[in-house]
C-alpha cells in the first residue's frame, strides 16, 4: 500500500497541469473565451494576453511537471539513494533571480506603448458623447447641432448609444452619485467613472454590431442591472439615428410646454 | 529514537501531567477566578493562541457559509435558496440583490479580517513565536491577552452588523466613496456601514498590539545562540509580517476614522462637492473618492503580504521536516521574503489602474508589480529546490503543504496578468481577478493553514490528527478547491463581472450558466469536505493517539519541549547550536540534527563541507 501511496499523490499533482492546460484549451470550444473584438486598439491586448498567456503556461507547466517529479521520484518508500545533504547553489540561485528579472522586466517595457495609446495618447478633439452613470443606468449626452456639449440644445438619452465606426472617439466620463464603471468588453475598454472627476475614454471601432456596455464597479444594490447598449455604426447611419432622435426629443418638449 | 528521551525531564510528556501543572498556579485564589485567568484572560501566548485558532475557525465557517449564499445567486439567480431562504428573504425564498450585495461583502470582510490575518498572526504567531525562538512568553503578556480580547468588540460589531436595518455592509470589502459615505446609497450604507467601520478599527488594535509584541518578543528573547540567521523561516515571516503591520496599519486606521467622520459629522474627505445620491439632498463635500482608495490599498496590498507570507514560512519549515531535507536557499529565503515586504509597500497602485488615477502614475505601479513577482519566483525555486533529492513522507501537513506551493505557482502567474496594465483594463473586476486571489488566499493560504493545523496540532493538544481522514480532507478539498476557482479563470476571459447579482441577461455572458451551476457544485463539495476536518480536529483533540514531545522528528525548538507545553514552555534552558534545517546530515545516525544538540564533530564537518 505504501508504495503507491506516493504514487497516487505525484500523480495528483500531475492532474494539475494536465486538467489546468485542457480547461484553457477546450474553453474556446465552448465560447467561453475573449469575446469578439471590434476596437482597433483591441488587437493589441489580446495579443498582449496572449504573449503572458503563453509564457506563463510554460512556466506552469515546467515547474508544476517538476514538482510532480519530484514527488514521484523522491518518495521515501521508493527511493533508495541517500538525501542530498544541500542547503542551495549559489549559481542556481543567481540564475533563476537574474532569468525571471529580465523576463520581468522585458514585459513591463514591452506593454508600455499599448497602455499609453489607450489611456495616455488622447486625441485632441472635442469630446463625442459624454456618458454619464448614475444609479443604475448610463445618461448619455451628445452635443447636439452646435456641437459644443453643455448647451441647451444638447440631446439627451439614457442607456442607448449609438457611436460611429472608423473614426475616433472621444468620450467625456462622469459619474452622478457613486463609482461606477463604463465597461465595453467588445472593444476592451473600461475605465471607472468618478463623482468629481471628468475621464476621457477613446477608442476606435472598427466593425458595425450591437454590444454590451457593462458596469463592472460595484454601485449599489441594482448594479447588476446597470446595463446599456452600443451600436457601432457607419457615419450615415448614425447621423441618420441622431436626427431622428433629435426630432424625439424637441417633440417631447414641444409637447411638454 | 525520539529524542524527548534523551532530554533531561522534569516533567513527564502527557497531558494529563501538564494539566495538574497549570492548575496547581495561584493556590489561594478561588476556582472561578483561576479558571477565568487561565482560560479566559489568559496572559500564556499559547492559550491566546488556541483562542484565536477557535474564534477564527468558527468565522471560517460563517465566511464559508455566506460563499455558499454567493455562489447559489451566482449559478442560479433569482431561485428559492434551500433550507435557510425562508430565513432572510422577505417573499417566497429568494434573495434580494441588495442581500447578496451584503453577502459577497461579509464574505471578503469575514474571511480577510476575521480569518486570515487573525489566525495567521493571531493563532500561529502568538503559539509558535516563543515556543520556536526558546522563550518562555511573549515580552508583554498583557499586551498579548488584550489584542485578542479587542477582537471580541470586532466580531460583535460585525456579527451584530447583520441584524440591523438595512442589514450588514453592502458596498464590498473594499468600501469605496461615495457608496460607503452616502448613507442614501443603498440600504446597507447606513448602520451597517458604520458597524463595520467600528469592528475593522477594533481589527486594527487588535493586529497592532500583537505586531508590537511580535517585533519585542523576536528581537530580544530568543535563547542563547538562536541567532537571527538561525530563526525558522515561520519566525522570519512573522517577523516581517508584523513589520509590515506596525507601518501599514496606522495609515487604514486613519483612513477608517475619516471614513466614520465622512458618515456621521459630513466632514467630506471622500466625497466632491455637489453630489447627489439617490436623489437625496447635495453633500457639501469638497474630497476626493480616490484619496480613500489611495489610503485603504496603501494598507491593504501589504495586507495582502500579511495574509500569504506566515504561511510560506509554516509551509518552508513543513516541507523541510518531511523531505529530510535542509532548506535550499535559507537566506535567498529571508532576503525574498524582505524584498516582497519592502516592494509591498510600493505597489497599491495596481488595484487602481482603472479607477480614473494618472496612467502615467499607473506605468510606475506597473513595473514596481511586475518586479515583486521576482521574489515569489525566487521563493516557488527554493521550494522546488528543498523536495529535490530529499525522502518525502507523506502525511497529511506534507501534502497540504505541496498543494501549498503547486497552487502559489496558479496565483503568482496569474498576478502577472493583472500587472500588466493593458490586460487589465479587460480583467480587472472580473472573475479572473476572483480567480487569482482566491488562488492565493485559499488555495495557498488556508492549505499553508490547514498543512500548519495538522503539523502543529501535536503541540497544540498534545495528540495527533488522524492521518487517514486527513488525507481524505486534503485530497477532496484539493478537487473542489481547483474546480471552483480554476474555472473562474476562463470565465475571466470572458469578462464575466464580478459582484453582479445576475450576469445573464447580458449577451456577452448569457451562455455561462451551466459553467457556474458546476463551479457552485464544487464549492458545496469544499464546505461539506471541511465536516470531515471538523470531527477530526475535535475528536482528535480527547481521543487521538498521544503524540510525545517530537512526533515528526523535526529539528526546532517547540519540538523539545513537552506537548502541550506548560507555563513557561520549556523545563530546561535551550540553547541554540545551530540553524533549523539539519537533516540527514551525514555521518551521524539520527536522519535529523535539532538545534538543541549537543554540538557533534560529524556534523560540523559535514556543514562545512555543504557550504
Amino acid at each position: 500500500m505504501k508504495r503507491f501511496a506516493g504514487l497516487f499523490w505525484s500523480l495528483l499533482f500531475l492532474a494539475v497541469p494536465i486538467l489546468g492546460v485542457i480547461t484553457f484549451a477546450v474553453a474556446p470550444a465552448y465560447d467561453i473565451w475573449l469575446p469578439k473584438d471590434v476596437s482597433e486598439h483591441g488587437a493589441a491586448v489580446d495579443g498582449l494576453f496572449y504573449f503572458i498567456l503563453w509564457l506563463t503556461g510554460a512556466v506552469f507547466i515546467v515547474t508544476e511537471v517538476a514538482l510532480f517529479w519530484f514527488i514521484w521520484k523522491y518518495d521515501a518508500n521508493n527511493t533508495k539513494v541517500e538525501v542530498q545533504y544541500r542547503h542551495g547553489n549559489h549559481a542556481l540561485e543567481v540564475v533563476w533571480t537574474i532569468i525571471p528579472a529580465a523576463v520581468l522586466l522585458f514585459l513591463a517595457i514591452y506593454q508600455m506603448n499599448t497602455w499609453a495609446d489607450v489611456k495616455m495618447r488622447r486625441p485632441n478633439m472635442a469630446p463625442t458623447v459624454e456618458v454619464i452613470g448614475r444609479q443604475f443606468e448610463w445618461r448619455l449626452r451628445y452635443p447636439g447641432r452646435d456641437e459644443v456639449l453643455g448647451t441647451p440644445d444638447d440631446l439627451h438619452l439614457v442607456n442607448d448609444l449609438h457611436l460611429p465606426i472608423d473614426e475616433d472617439i472621444l468620450i467625456q466620463l462622469k459619474s452622478m452619485d457613486v463609482l461606477h464603471s463604463f465597461f465595453l468588453p467588445n472593444v476592451r475598454i473600461k475605465q471607472d467613472a468618478v463623482p468629481g472627476m471628468k475621464i476621457p475614454v477613446w477608442f476606435k471601432a472598427r466593425e458595425e454590431g450591437v454590444f454590451d456596455i457593462v458596469c463592472a464597479e460595484l454601485c449599489g444594490w441594482g448594479h447588476y442591472k446597470m446595463k446599456g447598449r452600443v451600436t457601432f455604426e457607419s457615419r450615415e447611419r448614425f447621423e441618420e439615428w441622431l436626427e431622428v432622435k433629435y426630432q424625439e426629443q424637441e417633440a417631447t418638449q414641444e409637447s411638454g410646454t | 529514537m525520539s529524542t524527548a528521551d534523551t532530554k533531561p525531564t522534569s516533567v513527564q510528556d502527557s497531558p494529563q501531567k501538564h494539566e495538574a501543572i497549570v492548575h496547581a498556579q495561584p493556590s489561594t485564589a478561588s476556582k472561578v477566578s483561576t479558571f477565568l485567568s487561565t482560560y479566559v484572560f489568559s496572559k500564556d501566548h499559547k492559550v491566546i493562541g488556541l483562542q484565536f485558532l477557535f474564534s477564527t475557525l468558527l468565522w471560517f465557517l460563517v465566511g464559508g457559509l455566506l460563499a455558499l449564499a454567493v455562489r447559489w445567486q451566482v449559478a442560479w439567480p433569482w431561485s428559492d435558496v434551500p433550507v435557510v431562504g425562508k430565513l432572510f428573504a422577505q417573499q417566497g425564498g429568494q434573495m434580494s440583490p441588495e442581500f447578496y450585495t451584503m453577502l459577497f461583502t461579509m464574505h471578503a470582510t469575514v474571511m480577510i479580517f476575521l480569518v486570515i490575518i487573525p489566525i495567521l498572526a493571531g493563532a500561529f504567531g502568538n503559539f509558535l513565536i516563543p515556543l520556536m525562538i526558546g522563550a518562555d512568553d511573549m515580552a508583554f503578556p498583557t499586551l498579548n491577552m488584550l489584542s485578542y480580547w479587542f477582537m471580541w468588540p470586532a466580531f460583535i460589531a460585525f456579527g451584530a452588523s447583520f441584524f440591523v436595518e438595512g442589514g450588514a455592509a453592502s458596498s464590498g470589502w473594499t468600501s469605496y466613496p461615495t457608496l460607503s459615505t452616502n448613507v442614501n446609497s443603498s440600504p446597507g450604507a447606513g448602520w451597517g456601514q458604520t458597524l463595520w467601520l467600528i469592528g475593522l478599527t477594533f481589527v486594527g488594535v487588535s493586529s497592532m498590539l500583537g505586531s508590537v509584541n511580535y517585533m519585542t518578543t523576536i528581537i530580544l528573547m530568543r535563547a542563547p545562540g538562536m541567532t537571527m540567521f538561525r530563526l525558522p523561516m515561520t519566525i522570519w515571516s512573522m517577523f516581517i509580517t508584523a513589520v509590515l503591520q506596525a507601518f501599514a496599519l496606522p495609515v487604514l486606521t486613519a483612513a477608517g476614522f475619516m471614513q466614520l467622520a465622512d458618515r456621521t459629522i459630513g466632514t467630506g474627505f471622500f466625497t466632491p462637492e455637489g453630489n447627489i445620491v439617490n436623489n437625496a439632498v447635495a453633500t457639501a463635500g469638497g474630497g476626493q473618492p480616490l484619496l480613500w482608495q489611495h489610503l485603504f490599498w496603501f494598507y491593504s496590498h501589504p495586507a495582502v503580504y500579511i495574509m500569504i507570507l506566515p504561511a510560506m514560512g509554516m509551509v518552508s519549515d513543513i516541507l523541510t521536516c518531511f523531505a529530510r531535507k535542509p532548506l535550499f536557499g535559507y537566506r535567498p529565503m529571508v532576503y525574498s521574503v524582505a524584498g516582497i515586504a519592502g516592494l509591498g509597500f510600493i505597489v497599491w497602485g495596481h488595484h487602481m489602474f482603472m479607477s480614473g488615477m494618472n496612467p502615467a502614475l499607473g506605468v510606475t505601479f506597473m513595473v514596481s508589480t511586475m518586479m515583486i513577482a521576482l521574489p515569489s519566483a525566487v521563493k516557488t525555486f527554493n521550494w522546488l529546490g528543498t523536495i529535490w533529492g530529499g525522502k518525502i513522507q507523506f502525511t497529511t501537513s506534507m501534502l497540504f503543504a505541496l498543494s501549498f506551493v503547486s497552487m502559489f505557482i496558479i496565483g503568482g502567474l496569474s498576478g502577472i496578468f493583472m500587472a500588466a496594465t493593458p490586460v487589465d483594463i479587460f480583467i480587472h473586476d472580473t472573475y479572473f481577478i476572483v480567480a487569482h486571489f482566491h488562488y492565493v488566499l485559499f488555495a495557498g493560504t488556508a492549505m499553508g493553514v490547514w498543512a500548519a493545523i495538522y503539523f502543529w496540532f501535536p503541540k497544540m493538544f498534545g495528540r495527533t490528527m488522524n492521518e487517514f481522514w486527513g488525507k481524505v480532507h486534503f485530497f477532496l478539498t484539493f478537487i473542489f478547491l481547483n474546480g471552483t476557482f480554476f474555472t473562474m479563470h476562463i470565465l475571466g476571459a470572458v469578462g464575466f463581472p464580478r459582484r453582479l447579482a445576475d450576469a445573464y441577461h447580458y449577451e456577452t455572458f448569457h451562455h455561462l450558466q451551466p459553467l457556474n451551476a458546476f463551479m457552485t457544485y464544487c464549492a458545496m463539495g469544499m464546505v461539506a469536505t471541511q465536516i470531515i476536518f471538523a470531527i477530526n480536529f475535535f475528536w482528535s483533540m480527547f481521543y487521538g493517539p498521544i503524540a510525545g514531545r517530537n512526533p515528526w522528528n523535526s529539528n526546532t525548538l517547540e519540538w523539545t519541549a513537552p506537548s502541550p507545553p506548560g507555563h513557561g514552555n520549556f523545563d530546561f534552558q535551550p540553547i541554540v547550536h545551530r540553524g533549523p534545517y539539519e537533516y540527514s546530515v551525514p555521518g551521524i545516525e539520527s536522519d535529523h540534527l535539532m538545534q538543541t544538540d549537543p554540538p557533534n564533530p560529524a556534523a560540523t564537518a559535514a556543514a562545512g563541507a555543504a557550504h
